[in-house]
């Protein structure tokens, strides 16, 4: 891992008396691709403006390469936002737009007209200069919007829900492009977003929240395939969250049934949670599953079939490529290594906190 | 701290000195002297003596009659003028708005003259009708102007939903477009009725001889000396107004918070 | 068949619009171009260089462009704060402005009489502070202090609504790339909102130049403004061929000032609401 560039100390806010985040420390590298993802009122945006200086924490520390930087007025940061819905500025061009803050810092004539070039040349827009923000689409606007950031070569480009306003298809070419970008200019991308597919894509760390507290910090494949927590599995991706009881090391009955797993030191006869990903249930003849259950409801999906099958009193989800009818009998099998084993929560407020302890 | 002070300040100086006149009108209105400039002690009188003053009951009723007949024709006529409007070319539309912004642009000396020239010249009598004609006219840009935007937000699926559904097109207007203008159609009357009960130019222009509103009634006392009655009255309409705003200003609030 | 039907809705004001509007304004320009006699003549247009109107022309530019400069820069800081001020209650900013007007127009001018009057409130309060006293009552101050009285609101709303829709965003942006805040101010918030500084510059200028109420009552009827003039030929010499003709030039300013106002609200939905 490279060098770290920014630390968030005891970062606490709260607006309206209402606590947006509480005591929220986090450290963030040098050329890394960082997504903090949650539900909208997670206290993800807030933290990027903290980053941004729009928002000045009531307790806390930012630190910026070394230096306190959490009183310095957003103008004097070596950061640059990209802005939700791009905020342009509607009443200049767009050679005008990227070069504002060049402009600003007096930067030569020549340097200024070079850089538009570039930065247009770096998002595909070459010869755009002389339009007007209006007359673009939501996509090339958003080009914009990161042009005018980068030309003036932030050591961190933080991103406010960017793609929120594209559709589908265009945010799926973006993602790519943002990917592209960052590795072209290595620099640090700061990302925010609540979804979690577009989390996954583009990021070396995904930053997990939920009302003001980090529930986990990850490689996309960690969070995806080790969540710590229910919110986590919940929130990134489907799964099935079960109720179960940690028997002894490498042992779990799940739904009165035995299942192997590959977890220890829980303890014994522990209640946990149980996470298994609806690709990970395998759906077998009724004689060879672990459980035996029936097919409710069947949906073709594409790549594979959605089903519902009741076990047991439970509705697992599953997604498998082999097609059940609706009222099969089948067995359900699940390997160890696709049993996540979860530490229960003691009280709602700890749901929340997760890995804060 | 210091900048939000100074903020506080510069509100209330700007407060004080658009209220300051009318809170001095309504000291007047208590002021036993006649004259405006001594202070003759504290007195109800002039509130007694209203009742029994002829000139200025006629010129009242006259005032609201024309305000509220105006307000809701201009009302009437914006309203329908704005979904016909709305469902116009564009070029049209500039057209017609532009049309409509004339007699808010104008000079309303320019309005009162040129309506009094086509009063003259189409031989009618001067009196409440040219009056209320005239109100009418520079009444209907502030309806429209309240209830275009409104009308702009409308989603134009809804009201085809509704002809889908079966409805009539009176009775899909009325169901499902009218309440969505509703707030601007209220506040284009607000603004019209208050338009008219402040005008005074353009009535000067287009009023008969005999026929007052309380503005020209005003104007024709200037010289001899404002009756203190009238005084009085300002103060009942002002105070009446503002116990009325903000009653109306708190009930919609809470019915739009338990539509949501 | 729907169209058809819709175009129809939009004839009882189109109707009004032409009669009550065009008509007229066609009648102001007959008058005005023609003599006694209904002949053509530009006399009544060429009267306004006569020493007397040009004199009352020139006042009235003088005035209402004071007027005008007055309520711009005490309506742009208060367009700000009110903007800034976070409160969703957008209808409650309007009516404090247009609250005034339910006291007439007419009495809330003249109140100012009593208020600056040699005795009056506003010199026992400065006299209270030792401070000189304010002898402005019928001076040309007084009629600008009116104006600016009177027409502050159509300035404040207008730039006020122009700058809640700026997005904050925006703003930030500009202090993002390095801009600090008279930066932002003169090269964002500034062009952003100069629609609602156009729209309420025509709301202020053109009622200021064309009054005669407020010189009439605050001026004592020494100083002639072009509306004074305009409304005597009306209403006491009786010669609305050269009332017409005056109101003609007057009507210039006021399309100089409709075609800016219609160049920067291209909505053509006006700012005050």
């Amino acid at each position: 891992m490279n060098k770290e560039l920014i630390n968030l100390v005891d970062i606490s806010k709260a607006f309206d008396g209402e606590t947006v985040l509480d005591e929220l420390n986090l450290n963030i590298h040098e050329n890394e691709f960082l997504t903090l993802l949650g539900p909208s009122g997670c206290g993800k945006t807030t933290t990027l403006r903290i980053l941004g200086g729009f928002v000045t924490p009531d307790k806390g520390r930012v630190i910026f390469d070394g230096k306190d930087i959490t009183n310095l007025p957003p103008n004097k940061r070596q950061l640059n936002t990209v802005f939700q819905k791009y905020a342009l500025f509607s009443h200049m061009n767009i050679a005008e737009n990227i070069a504002f803050g060049l402009k600003i810092k007096n930067k030569p004539k020549t340097y200024i007209d070079d850089k538009i070039k570039y930065a247009l040349k770096l998002v595909n827009l070459e010869g755009f200069e002389k339009r007007m923000p209006d007359s673009l689409s939501g996509g090339q606007q958003q080009r914009i919007a990161i042009a005018r950031a980068i030309v003036n070569e932030p050591k961190v480009l933080l991103l406010d829900e960017p793609l929120g306003a594209l559709d589908l298809k265009l945010r799926q070419d973006m993602q790519y492009e943002l990917i592209r970008l960052k590795n072209q200019l290595g620099i640090t991308f700061i990302y925010v977003t609540h979804d979690q597919e577009e989390a996954l894509t583009m990021s070396d760390t995904i930053v997990v929240m939920n009302q003001g507290y980090i529930q986990q910090i990850g490689t996309p494949e960690t969070i995806y395939n080790e969540p710590e927590n229910a919110f986590v599995a919940d929130f990134i991706g489907d799964s099935n969250i079960i109720d179960a009881v940690m028997l002894e090391d490498r042992l779990v009955s799940i739904l009165d049934t035995r299942f192997h797993c590959v977890d220890t030191g829980f303890g014994r006869n522990q209640p946990v949670d149980v996470v298994i990903r609806p690709e990970d249930v395998e759906l077998t003849a009724p004689a060879d599953g672990i459980l035996k259950g029936t097919v409710t409801h069947l949906i073709f999906k594409g790549v594979h079939y959605e089903m519902e099958v009741t076990a047991n009193g439970f509705e697992w989800l599953v997604h498998s490529t082999g097609m059940f009818p609706v009222g099969t009998e089948v067995g359900i099998k699940v390997d160890p290594f696709n049993i996540q084993i979860m530490n229960k929560p003691a009280s709602e407020d700890e749901e929340a906190a997760g890995i804060e302890e | 701290m210091m900048k939000t002070t100074a903020k506080k300040i510069y509100i209330i100086l700007i407060f004080i000195f658009l209220y300051a006149p009318i809170a001095t009108l309504m000291v007047f209105s208590f002021n036993k002297s006649r004259t405006r400039a001594k202070w003759g002690g504290f007195t109800f009188q002039w509130y007694l003596s209203l009742l029994g003053n002829r000139e200025i009951m006629n010129a009242l009723w006259n005032t609201l009659f024309i305000a509220l007949v105006s307000s809701l024709s201009a009302v009437v006529i914006g309203t329908v003028a704005c979904i016909a409007i709305n469902n116009m070319t564009k070029r049209k539309r500039t057209v017609i708005m532009g049309i409509t912004n004339i007699p808010m642009l104008n000079a309303d000396i320019v309005t009162g003259i040129s309506l009094m020239l086509l009063f003259i010249s189409l031989g009618f009598k001067f009196g409440l009708g040219t009056i209320l004609l005239s109100h009418i006219t520079f009444n209907i840009p502030y309806v429209i102007l309240c209830v275009m935007p409104r009308m702009r937000q409308l989603n134009p699926s809804t009201y085809e939903a509704a002809l889908d559904l079966g409805a009539s097109p009176v009775h899909a207007f009325f169901k499902v477009v009218f309440p969505d203008i509703l707030p601007g159609v209220l506040s284009g009357f607000l603004m019209a009725f208050t338009m008219s009960l402040d005008d005074f130019i353009i009535t000067h222009f287009t009023k008969g001889a005999g026929v007052d509103t309380l503005s020209t009634k005003i104007y024709t006392e200037v010289k001899k000396g404002i009756k203190p009655e009238m005084y009085a009255l300002s103060t009942i309409i002002f105070v009446t107004v503002l116990l009325l705003l903000f009653l109306v200003n708190k009930a919609p609030k809470e019915k739009n918070e338990r539509r949501i | 068949m729907k169209n058809s039907r819709l175009k129809l809705l939009s004839s009882p004001y189109i109707v009004w619009a032409v009669i009550f509007i065009i008509v007229p304004l066609g009648m102001v320009f007959y008058y005005g171009l023609t003599d006694k006699t209904g002949a053509f003549t530009l006399d009544n247009i060429m009267a306004m260089m006569s020493e007397e109107h040009a004199k009352a022309l020139w006042i009235s530019l003088g005035l209402s462009l004071l007027s005008t400069a007055v309520c711009f820069f005490l309506a742009y800081p208060l367009a700000m704060i009110l903007a800034h001020m976070n409160v969703n209650q957008h209808s409650f900013i309007v009516l404090i402005f247009i609250l005034p007007m339910w006291m007439n127009f007419l009495l809330r001018t003249l109140a100012w009489q009593t208020l600056l009057e040699k005795t009056g409130v506003i010199n026992n309060i400065l006299s209270f502070f030792h401070l000189p006293a304010l002898n402005i009552i019928n001076t040309p101050y007084a009629i600008v202090l009116g104006m600016v009285y009177n027409f502050l609101p159509f300035m404040v709303l207008p730039i006020y609504n122009a700058l809640v829709k700026i997005d904050p965003n925006v703003v930030n942006a500009a202090k993002d790339l390095g801009a600090n805040n008279i930066q932002t101010f003169f090269k964002i918030t500034l062009p952003l909102s100069i629609p609602g500084i156009i729209s309420g510059i025509t709301m202020v200028f053109i009622p200021a130049l064309t009054t005669f109420v407020i010189s009439k009552l605050l001026g004592g009827s020494k100083i002639l403004l072009i509306g004074n003039v305009i409304e005597e030929e009306f209403t006491q010499a009786g010669n609305w061929h050269l009332g017409s003709g005056l109101s003609i030039v007057l009507m210039i300013f006021i399309l100089i000032n409709m075609a800016a106002s219609a160049i920067f609200d291209k909505d053509g939905e006006g700012g005050l609401l």
